[in-house]
């Protein structure tokens, strides 16, 4: 059993990996969507988790665990230091100022030579493991369905339905929205270092727009009413082109017409049931 | 309780409070009346933190409250509800309520999202208490139902219920008998005495003059951003200025020479 697990894994290793780190990020869009903050930062986020980590392996040679909360904490400390100023935007604004950090990023990543410039960095030694993935996946999602249930989870709901009621009702709606983007941020950063380790290499223009987008569509696609949408978008999305890998390049017109189709025909996601937020 | 000094509220090109000063005393109903526009929902915004003063102070039981945001007020006894229905339509009624109580959960969120005893035991009580307010304003049997589903006068009732549920002091209600028919209107009064009988002191917005006429213990009187009168129930009705204000001037002259 755990022989035929393994040949599986030695497989479709990157494929496999891939879903539990697209998973993460599609958790990093949820902690934002969930009170109606459309972030686009999710990948510049990833790639300063990234280089982050990157650079604490290949440089100082740290352990794997520590490696890993510097890639969470920095990006964290990135949203702690841009939340002041772009937190007090909201819809689209919101989401052209995160773009706009995401090519400011990717720009100085090509002209930064520590950083590798513009061919990145590679050689990275594989680290992350099936169960580190996982088991981190395990730990995230449980504690977004714990948080979603309680009290925290209908301080969200009521940001993300009513701003000015949920202020009147005594929550603090912009310690909300700062810590969501910190947790973002670190999730995306976490995954983009997880990431990192097992495709050994790591380049500026892996973190960019289209980057930004392939994430939100994770969370879009899987809805955002429960933290188990985004789970099953970003595998939906990650393990579709390999199912349709016969059609070659028409893959990705595939991958575009089913995000089309559920926002049209299930505007909440393919998950779009709703948690109860009592007990 | 509440005492409003010199507040002014400028928009570009608009005054729409200008220069306005009243205080609400403990344990009564105050109500600001005035022709539309007169600057009442403005004064609100003001009071309740969603709008910034142009000038002049707001104090809320002893703290200066004119700078602090509106979660803030909440946290020191400030509820309210919205003149246009503002539930949160996706929630159930239950966890609306549950979502009023929000400043009054001290469990810190380690202990909320972990569920420890004593999260559990918070949250028990609070499911408690918010199926007892629903009980007060008579829409329990409606708690597991969302929200959009209510009725008008149930959703009204229902913002009444979650901002109770905060435990306020001071309650802010933006015309709440609008819309409601006349037996709803009246158990709205009866609701209202009853928590005034309870302590709780209420200022209300309303545009149906014979239910604040009828529960009002002192009005305070805004026409174009101006306090143009205040008092009892008694003054105001017969106050030249208001009459005026309301029906013009040709109709008030015409009114008090009947009346002579």
């Amino acid at each position: 059993m755990m022989e035929a697990f393994d040949d599986l894994l030695w497989s479709y290793q990157s494929l496999i990996y891939g879903l539990g780190t697209n998973a993460i990020l599609g958790l990093s869009m949820y902690a934002v969507l969930q009170l109606g903050q459309l972030s686009l930062g999710q990948a510049a986020f990833m790639g300063i988790g990234a280089y982050t980590g990157t650079l604490l392996t290949l440089k100082l040679g740290l352990p794997f665990p520590l490696v890993l909360a510097g890639a969470a904490v920095v990006p964290a400390m990135a949203a702690a230091l841009i939340g002041g100023p772009t937190l007090k935007l909201s819809g689209v604004h919101l989401a052209i100022a995160t773009i706009g950090l995401g090519e400011v990023l990717r720009v100085a990543y090509i002209n930064t030579e520590a950083l590798g410039g513009a061919l990145g960095l590679s050689g990275i030694p594989e680290k992350s493991s099936f169960w580190i993935i996982f088991g981190l996946l395990a730990v995230i999602l449980v504690a977004f369905i714990l948080a979603s249930r309680s009290k925290i989870g209908r301080a969200c709901e009521a940001i993300r339905e009513d701003e000015d009621t949920a202020r009147v009702m005594g929550i603090d709606v912009a310690a909300y929205k700062m810590t969501a983007l910190v947790i973002s941020a670190a999730l995306a950063g976490l995954a983009g270092a997880l990431n990192a380790h097992f495709s050994s290499f790591i380049g500026p223009n892996e973190f960019a727009f289209e980057t930004a987008v392939s994430i939100l569509s994770f969370a879009i696609l899987g809805g955002v009413t429960t933290p188990f949408g985004p789970v099953l978008g970003a595998f939906v999305l990650t393990a579709l082109p390999e199912v349709l890998r016969p059609l070659h390049d028409f893959r990705l017109v595939f991958n575009g017409l089913i995000i089309v189709l559920v926002v049209i025909f299930l505007p909440k996601g393919i998950l779009g049931f709703r948690i109860r937020r009592t007990g | 309780m509440l005492k409003v000094h010199s507040v002014t509220r400028a928009f570009t090109g608009l005054v729409a409070v200008d220069n306005v000063s009243f205080e609400v005393a403990p344990n009564t109903i105050h109500a600001l009346i005035g022709p539309n526009g007169a600057g009442k929902t403005t004064m609100f915004n003001m009071v309740s933190g969603l709008l910034a003063v142009s000038g002049g102070e707001i104090a809320f039981q002893g703290h200066d409250v004119t700078r602090a945001p509106p979660h803030v007020r909440a946290a020191l006894g400030m509820g309210r509800t919205f003149q246009n229905l503002r539930v949160f339509s996706e929630m159930t009624v239950l966890e609306n309520v549950l979502t009023g109580m929000h400043p009054r959960l001290g469990v810190a969120w380690p202990l909320a999202v972990l569920r420890a005893p004593r999260a559990r035991v918070e949250e028990k009580e609070a499911v408690a208490k918010a199926l007892a307010l629903l009980d007060k304003v008579g829409i329990a049997e409606h708690a597991a139902r969302p929200a959009a589903d209510l009725a008008y006068g149930d959703q009204r009732r229902l913002e009444i219920a979650r901002a109770l549920a905060s435990a306020p002091a001071l309650l802010l209600l933006d015309e709440p008998a609008a819309g409601m028919n006349p037996t709803e209107t009246a158990a709205l009064g009866d609701l209202l005495q009853t928590l005034r009988a309870e302590g709780l002191t209420i200022l209300l917005v309303e545009h149906d003059m014979g239910f604040v006429m009828r529960l009002s213990d002192s009005l305070t009187v805004l026409n174009f951003g101006k306090k143009i009168a205040e008092g009892g129930p008694d003054a105001i009705r017969t106050d030249p200025t208001v009459v005026e204000a309301y029906l013009g001037t040709k109709v008030a002259r015409k009114l008090m020479e009947a009346g002579r």
